[in-house]
C-alpha cells in the first residue's frame, strides 16, 4: 500500500511539469490538456493525501487558466482540506474557494473544518479559512461560523484581525443577522490605531454604504473624524466615497465636510485623492459654489496634464457637473473641442459626451456643424458616435432645442452622406418623426427627400437603405409638396432600386403609387377647374355644347365601344380575379388603350405640367417599371405592384371616357374612373400623425363587451371563415391591416379600397355577425385623429396633449428674438415622455433593515448565537435597548424642532441645544464625539489609546473648526 | 469592490484569472464553464486589440459590455503583460492603477526582476501574493513590504510541512518493504 503510493508520488507530474509540459506542447495543447485531464481523475482518487493534493493543485490551475470544469473534484477537496499539512491545506482552500458556488453539495461538509481552523493558533491557517469563506460562504456558512469570526474581530494580530473585517462584507450579505453580532466591534475597527485596520473597515463601511447611504447616516462623525484626522490616502478615498453617498442625504452634513474635502484639495499631492475629492465635490457637493470653483480650478489643471488619464478623468468629471454648472464646461470649451482629435478614443468620447452637454437651442446648428465636420475626418467607430450623439441630443424630448427645421432636416440630410454614416435606422425614424410632428416642415423634408432618392450613388450603400426608405415614404406622403413629381417618380423607379432590400422596395412601390394617385388627381382636378371655370361663365350648364367644345367625335365612339368591356370588368373587380385575368386583360386590351391614348392626348394638351401626356407616360413608366415586380417573391412587392398596376389598368381603361364625360356632364355621375381617383386621393390625403404611446389604453371599453381572457373561442368563430379575413384579423400583417376597420395608422398601410373590396365585404360580414369583438369604429377615428388637427385635439383628448398650452410654452421659453421663422408646432403626446420609471418603492434588504436597526437600537430580538458569544456585549446592550426607544423619525422630527427654535431665537441656541442633547444621550447608542468623551465607561476604554492621540493632532491642526462648531451641529450628525 | 485581476499577455493568453464578483464566476463555473470561458475570450481578443493601441493612451478600457453595468477597467502594461483590474464604483481609478503598481512591485521583491516566465511558473505564488493584496475584493494591504513579510511567512510554513511530512513518509515507506 505505501509503496504503491510512494510509487503513484514519484511518478506523479507536479503543478510545474505541467506547466513546462504545455509550453513544450508536444502533442498539442488540447490533447496535452484532456491527458493531464484524466490523469488528475485518477489521482485525485488517490489515498495518499501528497497524491491528491499535487492533483488538485493541477486541476485547480487547469481549471482557473484553462477553464475546465473542476466540480467533479468537489469531494476531494473537502477531503483534503481536513489535512494536518499546511501545504495541502493551502491548496485545498485555493481550490474550494476557486470551485465552490452556493450550489455545490459538500458545501454542508466543510463547516466545522472551516471552524477549526477559524480558531486555530495558526494565523496563517486562520487567514486560509477566512480568505476562503471571503469567497464562498454561503447563508449556512454565515451564520454558523458568526461566532467565530466575532471572536477574531477582536484579534490581537492585526494580520487576522483585517481580514476578519474584511469577510464581514461577504457575511452580512449572505446572513444580515450577523450584524446585530459583530456591528459594533467592525464600528469600534473605525478608531483602531492601526491604519491597515481602519482602511479596511472604512473599505466594508463603503461597500456597505454604497448599497444604502442612509442606514449609515447616523456614523458620520466617525467618518467625519477620519476625514480630518487620517493621512493615508487608501483612507480617505474610500471615507470620500462614503461622504458622496451621505451628504445628498443630510445637508447639514454636507455643510460639514465641504471644508475638509478642500483643505485636501489644496493639500494633496496625491492625485488619486485630489480626484477623488474633484468627485465627491462634483457628484454630491455642487451646491457649494466655492468648493466648486476650487475644484474646476483643479479640473483645468489636470485637463492640460500629459498624463492621459488624467484628461480622461478630468473630462468625466467635467461632465458629471456639466448639468449643474455649465460655466465649467463652457470655460474649458477649448481644451474640450480640442480633445475630439486626440489619439486617446476614451478623451475623443468623453469630450463629445461633453460638447453635447454644451447643446443648447443657441448654439446647436453651431456645434453641430463642428461635429459633422469632425465626423468627416474621422475613423468610422468615432464618426459614427459623434453622429449618434447628434441625433440622440437633437432628438431629445421631441426636438426641444430644434428652433430651426429647415436645417435640421438639411443636416440630416447631410448627415446621411458622410462616408462612414451608420445611422440609418435613427435617421429614418427622426426624419418621419419630424415629417409627421411638424406640419410646416413638410416641404423642406420632401426637398431632402428627393435629393437623397435621386441619387442613383446613395442606393449602393446598405447603411442608408433605411433613410431611403423614409425619404421614399416622406416624398410619397407628401407629394403635394414635391416640386416635379414626374422627376421623383423617375427616382423612386430608377433601376439601381433592386439593390434595395424587399421591405425597402415595397415602400418605394407603394410611394409610386401615391404619386401616380396624385398626379393622376391633379390633372382631373386642372381639367375639371378649367370645366367648371367654363360652366360658371356660361352660368347654366350647357351640356352638349361643351362636348361639342372639347371633345372630338372618336373619343365618344370610342367610349360606347370600351363600355362593355369595363362594365365586365367592374363586376369582376376584385383582387382574385383581377390577379388572373390581368395579363390576358392586358394584352387584349393593349393596343387598343395606345389608340386611344393618341387621340385623347391630342385632344387635351393643357399648360399645367399635368398634360394627358405626360400622366399618360407617367402611368406607362409605372407599368413597365413595376411589371416585372409582380413575380417578385416577396409578398410585399408582389402585392402593392399588383395593386398599382391594377389600378393603372383599370384607369387607362376608363381615361378616355372619364375625361369626356367629367367635362360633358357635371350634373350627371361622375365617370367611374374619377371617382376612384378622388376617393383613392381622398384616402391618402389623410393626415397621419404620430400615435401616442398609451394610445390603446385609452380606447374605452364599450359597454357590454366581455373581453375573455381566453380567446380560443375566436377559433370557432373563425372555423367558417375564410384564409384571408382571418389574416386580417390579425394585426401582425401589416398588408391586411387597413382591411380591417380598426388598424393602426401605420406608416406605409393606406386604405386601397379598389382592390380590397372582397375582403372588406367579407369582413363587414364578418362584423355584423360577431361585432361582440370588434371595437367601435366610431370612437377608433376620434382616438386617432389627425395629427395636426389643434381643434380635434383640444375636443378630443382629455388634457393631455395640450396643443395650446404646448405651444405657449414654446412662445414663453423661446428667448432668441433673431429667429426669424417662429419654430413650428411640433405634435407631442404625453406618451412621448418616456415614462420615468417611479422610483421603484425598493423593499428595503434585510441588511440595511437590521444595520438600521443595530445602529439605532431598536432590536428586540436577538439572535441565539449573540448571546453565546457575547454575552457581556449583549446585556450591555440590551440594558440599553430597553432605553432605547427613539426612532430615527423621532429624533429627526426634534432636530426639526430645535431649528425652528433656532430661527425663532438664535440666542437661546447653545442651550436649547444642550438641553436637547442632555435629553437624548442616555437614548442614542454611543455615537457622538462629545457624548463619548463624556459619557459611559465602556466608550471611554474603547477611545482611550487612539482618542488621546487623534486628539492631540486634531487641537492642533483644526481646532476651532473642530471644537467650536459642534455645538451648532445637532449630535445626530457630528 | 474589485471584481477581477488578471493578468493577460500580449498575445491574449491568460496568466493569472482572479475573479472576486461572487455570481460572476459562479454562475459560469457551475454550468461548464460557457459563458465564463466565453466572456473571457471576449475579453482577451479586446485586449489584445488594445495592444495595437498607441503607447501614450488612457489606461481605460469601457468594459461594461464584458462585465456588467457599473464596472471600469484600468489595465497596465508591462514589457509582454497588461495586468488587469476590473472592479465598480467604489473604487478609485487612479488608485486602482497604484494598487497595479503595488502589486507588480511585489512580484519583481518576489522573483527578483520578474518575467512572463516567473508568472507563468508560479501559479501558486501568484496567487499567494494577490491574496495578501485583495481579500475578498476588498484592498487589504498596500504596502509591498507588508505583503512580501506575510508572503515569505507563508512559503516559509508551506516548505516546512512539506518537509516534516516527507522524511517520515519516505523512510516509513522504506521500512515496509
Amino acid at each position: 500500500m505505501a509503496g504503491s503510493s510512494l510509487m503513484e508520488n514519484l511518478f506523479q507530474r507536479t503543478l510545474e511539469d505541467l506547466i513546462k509540459g504545455l509550453r513544450l506542447q508536444l502533442i498539442g495543447e488540447s490533447a496535452f490538456l484532456s491527458k493531464a485531464i484524466d490523469e488528475i481523475r485518477r489521482e485525485v482518487k488517490s489515498t495518499d493525501s501528497d497524491t491528491k493534493a499535487n492533483a488538485l493543485h493541477k486541476l485547480t490551475y487547469l481549471s482557473s487558466l484553462h477553464f475546465y470544469d473542476m466540480s467533479f473534484a468537489a469531494f476531494h477537496v473537502v477531503e483534503l482540506l481536513s489535512s494536518t499539512r499546511f501545504s495541502h491545506k493551502k491548496i485545498a482552500y485555493h481550490a474550494a474557494s476557486h470551485s465552490f458556488t452556493d450550489d455545490t453539495p459538500v458545501l454542508v461538509l466543510i463547516t466545522n473544518q472551516l471552524r477549526k481552523d477559524l480558531t486555530s493558533t495558526n494565523e496563517l491557517e486562520v487567514s486560509l479559512a477566512l480568505e476562503c469563506l471571503s469567497r464562498i460562504a454561503t447563508v449556512d456558512l454565515a451564520r454558523d461560523l458568526t461566532p467565530e469570526i466575532f471572536t477574531l474581530l477582536a484579534s490581537s494580530k492585526v494580520f487576522v484581525k483585517k481580514k476578519a473585517i474584511s469577510v464581514l462584507l461577504r457575511v452580512f450579505d449572505k446572513y444580515p443577522d450577523a450584524v446585530r453580532v459583530c456591528f459594533k466591534r467592525l464600528v469600534e475597527n473605525l478608531e483602531s490605531s492601526e491604519s491597515q485596520v481602519v482602511s479596511v473597515a472604512v473599505g466594508v463601511f463603503c461597500e456597505l454604504a454604497l448599497r444604502e447611504p442612509r442606514s449609515y447616516l447616523p456614523l458620520a462623525p466617525e467618518f467625519y473624524k477620519i476625514l480630518v484626522d487620517s493621512r493615508n490616502n487608501w483612507i480617505l478615498i474610500k471615507v470620500l466615497k462614503i461622504f458622496a453617498k451621505l451628504a445628498p442625504l443630510e445637508p447639514r452634513l454636507a455643510n460639514r465636510v465641504v471644508e475638509p474635502v478642500c483643505e485636501h484639495i489644496r493639500r494633496t499631492g496625491a492625485k488619486s485623492l485630489l480626484f477623488e475629492c474633484i468627485r465627491t465635490v462634483v457628484t454630491s457637493l455642487s451646491d457649494y459654489e466655492s468648493a466648486v470653483k476650487l475644484v474646476v480650478v483643479k479640473i483645468r489643471e489636470m485637463l492640460v496634464d500629459d498624463d492621459p488619464n488624467l484628461k480622461y478623468l478630468a473630462l468625466q468629471a467635467l461632465s458629471v457637473v456639466a448639468p449643474k454648472h455649465l460655466w465649467a464646461v463652457l470655460e474649458n470649451k477649448e481644451v474640450v473641442i480640442k480633445s475630439l482629435s486626440d489619439v486617446d478614443p476614451n478623451i475623443k468620447l468623453e469630450s463629445l459626451r461633453l460638447v453635447m452637454a454644451m447643446v443648447s437651442e443657441s448654439n446647436v446648428a453651431e456645434i453641430c456643424r463642428v461635429l459633422v465636420n469632425y465626423a468627416l475626418k474621422s475613423d468610422p467607430e468615432f464618426c459614427n458616435e459623434i453622429l449618434g450623439s447628434i441625433l440622440s441630443t437633437c432628438g431629445s424630448n421631441v426636438y426641444e432645442i430644434i428652433i430651426d427645421f429647415d436645417w435640421y432636416v438639411s443636416l440630416l440630410g447631410e448627415m446621411s452622406r458622410i462616408p462612414h454614416c451608420q445611422k440609418g435606422e435613427e435617421i429614418e425614424k427622426q426624419l418621419i418623426d419630424i415629417g409627421m410632428r411638424v406640419k410646416d416642415i413638410r416641404p423642406e423634408l420632401v426637398r431632402v427627400s428627393r435629393d437623397l432618392l435621386i441619387d442613383p450613388a446613395l442606393l449602393g450603400n446598405p447603411f442608408l437603405h433605411r433613410i431611403l426608405s423614409a425619404a421614399a415614404w416622406l416624398s410619397g406622403i407628401y407629394v403635394e409638396f414635391s416640386i416635379n413629381p414626374f422627376e421623383l417618380m423617375e427616382a423612386l423607379l430608377q433601376p439601381r432600386t433592386t439593390l434595395l432590400p424587399p421591405f425597402i422596395r415595397a415602400v418605394y412601390v407603394q410611394s409610386a403609387f401615391k404619386v401616380v394617385i396624385f398626379c393622376l388627381n391633379a390633372y382631373l382636378l386642372q381639367r375639371g377647374n378649367a370645366a367648371s371655370s367654363s360652366y360658371i361663365d356660361k352660368l347654366v350648364p350647357d351640356v352638349p355644347g361643351l362636348v361639342s367644345e372639347r371633345d372630338d367625335p372618336e373619343s365618344s365612339d370610342l367610349a360606347s365601344c370600351d363600355s362593355p368591356v369595363h362594365c365586365k370588368q367592374d363586376e369582376g373587380f376584385n383582387p382574385r380575379v383581377l390577379n388572373q385575368s390581368f395579363e390576358g386583360l392586358f394584352a387584349e386590351h393593349g393596343g387598343e388603350e395606345t389608340a386611344t391614348r393618341g387621340q385623347v392626348s391630342a385632344s387635351s394638351s393643357l399648360k399645367d405640367g399635368y398634360t394627358h401626356e405626360s400622366v399618360i407616360n407617367l402611368l406607362n413608366r409605372v407599368e413597365l417599371a413595376l411589371a416585372p415586380l409582380t413575380r417578385s417573391y416577396d409578398v410585399e412587392i408582389l402585392e402593392r405592384a399588383r395593386n398599382i398596376l391594377c389600378f393603372i389598368e383599370l384607369i387607362k381603361r376608363k381615361m378616355p371616357d372619364c375625361l369626356v364625360q367629367k367635362e360633358e356632364s357635371l350634373g350627371r355621375e361622375e365617370a367611374p374612373a374619377s371617382q376612384i381617383i378622388r376617393l383613392m386621393h381622398d384616402a391618402f390625403s389623410n393626415d397621419l400623425g404620430p400615435v401616442s404611446v398609451s394610445a390603446q389604453e385609452r380606447v374605452p371599453v364599450p359597454d357590454g363587451l366581455v373581453l375573455a381572457k381566453n380567446l380560443e373561442d375566436l377559433e370557432t368563430i373563425f372555423g367558417d371563415v375564410q384564409l384571408p379575413s382571418l389574416n386580417s384579423v390579425s394585426l401582425g400583417s401589416p398588408q391586411y391591416e387597413d382591411r380591417a376597420g380598426f388598424s393602426l395608422p401605420i406608416l406605409q398601410s393606406k386604405d386601397e379600397p379598389g382592390p380590397s373590396n372582397e375582403s372588406t365585404s367579407l369582413l363587414a360580414d364578418h362584423r355584423k355577425q360577431h361585432g361582440l369583438y370588434y371595437l367601435p369604429s366610431a370612437k377608433n377615428e376620434d382616438e386617432y385623429p389627425p395629427a395636426n388637427d389643434l381643434k380635434l385635439h383640444a375636443d378630443t383628448n382629455d388634457g393631455d396633449e395640450d396643443l395650446v398650452k404646448l405651444t405657449e410654452q414654446l412662445l414663453v421659453s423661446k428667448k432668441k428674438p433673431n429667429y426669424v421663422k417662429p419654430r413650428p408646432v411640433v405634435v407631442k403626446l404625453d406618451g412621448d415622455q418616456v415614462p420615468i420609471a417611479a422610483n421603484p418603492v425598493r423593499k428595503e434588504d434585510l441588511l440595511s433593515g437590521t444595520v438600521r436597526d443595530v445602529l439605532l437600537g431598536s432590536d428586540t430580538n436577538h439572535t441565539s448565537s449573540q448571546s453565546k458569544v457575547s454575552t457581556k456585549s449583549s446585556t450591555q446592550r440590551k440594558g440599553k435597548d430597553k432605553l432605547n426607544v427613539d426612532s430615527v423619525t423621532e429624533s429627526k422630527e426634534n432636530l426639526g424642532d430645535i431649528e425652528k427654535h433656532d430661527q425663532g431665537n438664535p440666542r437661546s441656541r447653545k442651550s436649547k441645544h444642550h438641553t436637547h442633547g442632555k435629553g437624548r444621550r442616555h437614548k442614542s447608542p454611543g455615537k457622538k464625539g462629545d457624548e463619548r468623551e463624556e459619557n459611559g465607561q465602556k466608550v471611554k476604554q474603547k477611545n482611550s489609546h487612539s482618542h488621546s492621540k487623534h486628539k492631540a493632532r486634531q487641537r492642533a491642526e483644526v481646532p476651532l473648526n473642530f471644537v467650536a462648531q459642534t455645538p451648532g451641529i445637532p449630535d445626530f450628525l457630528l | 469592490m474589485i471584481r477581477a485581476v488578471m493578468v493577460i499577455n500580449t498575445q491574449g493568453k491568460p496568466r493569472l484569472a482572479k475573479f472576486y464578483e461572487f455570481q460572476f464566476l459562479r454562475s459560469a463555473c457551475g454550468e461548464a464553464t460557457g459563458a465564463y470561458t466565453q466572456r473571457l475570450w471576449r475579453f482577451s481578443c479586446s485586449l489584445y486589440l488594445l495592444s495595437s493601441r498607441a503607447e501614450n493612451v488612457s489606461n481605460f478600457v469601457d468594459a461594461e459590455s464584458i462585465f456588467g453595468p457599473d464596472t471600469r477597467l484600468v489595465y497596465k502594461h508591462f514589457a509582454t503583460l497588461y495586468f488587469v483590474f476590473v472592479f465598480d464604483s467604489s473604487e478609485n481609478e487612479l488608485a486602482m492603477l497604484d494598487l497595479i503598481q503595488v502589486f507588480v512591485e511585489t512580484l519583481d521583491k518576489c522573483f527578483k526582476n520578474v518575467c512572463e516566465l516567473d508568472v507563468v511558473l508560479n501559479y501558486s505564488k501568484m496567487h499567494t501574493v494577490m491574496d495578501e493584496i485583495i481579500f475578498g475584493g476588498q484592498v487589504l494591504e498596500t504596502s509591498s513590504t507588508e505583503v512580501m513579510k506575510a508572503v515569505e511567512e507563508i512559503s516559509k510554513l508551506e516548505t516546512a510541512s512539506n518537509a516534516i511530512s516527507l522524511v517520515p513518509k519516505s523512510v516509513s515507506a522504506w521500512r515496509s518493504r
